[in-house]
């Protein structure tokens, strides 16, 4: 059997991002396998974009994107963690002042 | 595991866990694509144009629900063309329900009414499955099996409103999907050891019987509205329970059908190694292409 051996397992995988209406950010909504970015972006309509889902695609290699490590996550995140005063609902505001 | 949280692709996960996910998954990726061959068999030959574009649209659905699986399954390390020689080698399954033939243009219906709307009870919950991948995966899914349903239980409408003859034929379509429709739950829970375990892990969310009765539920008032009858004579309110008391399926014949001996299995299996090997050009002049264009990118 020809199978796998010129299947999609040989073609870099590429991650999708669609922008649904003008005016919203892209939003990853999955991945997929082709040869080159030509048919990664008509494979993604395909795929993705059957209902009217979006007016804007990106395909990404996957290889290109970097991410943060799972394992540190705890570590990597954590000087936001004890900075609550970077947030609104961490000050007092006293009764009857408004639009603070 | 903490049944809380969402399981990501590189988070450290138990083995068991991650074998028992590629093979649920690998398997319903399977069944969506040997899903398009009963209902592609009837695209040729369907009534009118619009029941065409419907039909080519549903089971261009289904290849797409294969490819967001064999995705999901591939952020497990993976690789989809492994799964492929796994199904193509009968080492692993897909569902029962698609080794059994269409007869009749009214078994497209039945399929969608009966086989379309069994899946969607079983794919609902698994919205808020445990793998992150998986869940985002049936949530696209399920988005867009709510029109396959429909298109099914529209196509009885119309032929239970027809002649008496395209009326018999719904009711053979029905009397004939009916059952193995409820032996895509599974078999029952007391020979389904690997239940408990799923359910631990936030696979599974409820058991085959409890999905099953759920299906029935739903499906026996649709009937009504068809004015098509199911062919369980044991069917009958249970007051006390607040369900639909149903008979027992032939649970023999789903042991049969899994291991291969169902009326359709080798055709299928055929057709879709077919179909591959036949596909292996198209495959072969893309990547040609790719790589011709990718050696004159840097003169350009
Ligand atoms: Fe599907
Ligand atoms: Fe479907």
């Amino acid at each position: 059997m020809s199978g796998g051996a010129s299947g999609g397992g040989e073609w870099p995988l590429w991650e999708v991002f669609v922008r649904a209406r003008r005016g919203m950010a892209h939003v990853h909504v999955g991945s997929l396998h082709a040869p080159d970015a030509d048919l990664a972006l008509r494979n993604a309509r395909d795929v993705y974009t059957r209902r009217q889902e979006g007016v804007s695609l990106w395909v990404v290699p996957s290889a290109e994107v970097v991410a943060s490590t799972p394992d540190v996550r705890g570590s990597f995140f954590e000087p936001a963690a004890d900075k609550d005063y970077r947030h609104p609902t961490h000050y007092t505001v006293p009764d009857g002042v408004q639009h603070l | 595991m903490d049944r809380s949280t969402t399981v990501e692709p590189r988070d450290p996960m138990p083995e068991g866990y991650r074998r028992t996910l590629v093979r649920q998954i690998a398997q319903h990726a399977h069944s969506e694509i040997i899903g398009m061959q009963p209902e592609g068999e009837w695209i040729s030959r369907a009534p009118s144009l619009r029941r065409k574009a419907i039909l080519m649209a549903k089971v261009q659905d289904e290849a797409g629900h294969g490819l967001y699986l064999y995705a999901a399954a591939e952020t497990l390390g993976t690789p989809r063309a492994d799964l492929l020689e796994a199904l193509h080698a009968g080492r692993q399954k897909y569902s029962s329900i698609f080794n059994y033939p269409t007869l009749t243009w009214a078994d497209v219906g039945a399929i969608g009414w009966l086989v379309d709307g069994a899946a969607i009870v079983n794919q609902v919950p698994l919205c808020r499955c445990s793998y992150g991948p998986y869940a985002r995966a049936m949530v696209r899914i399920c988005k867009e099996e709510s029109f396959h349903q429909r298109q099914g239980f529209e196509i009885l409408h119309t032929l239970a409103r027809g002649t008496a003859e395209q009326r018999a034929m719904a009711q053979d379509a029905v009397d004939r999907f009916w059952w193995p429709s409820l032996m895509m739950f599974g078999p029952p829970d007391a020979d389904s050891p690997n239940t408990e375990q799923s359910m631990a892990w936030g696979i599974k969310r409820f058991t085959n019987d409890e999905l099953r009765q759920r299906f029935v539920d739903i499906a026996v008032p649709q009937a009504e509205a068809l004015g098509l009858t199911l062919p369980d004579p044991e069917l009958r309110w249970d007051e006390d329970r607040g369900h639909w008391h149903f008979g027992t399926p032939d649970f023999a014949e789903l042991a049969e059908v899994v291991a291969g001996r169902g009326p359709c299995n080798a055709d299928r299996l055929a057709h879709r190694v077919r179909a591959h090997e036949d596909g292996a050009w198209v495959r072969e002049a893309a990547a040609a292409h790719a790589a011709k264009r990718a050696a004159r990118e840097p003169a350009a």
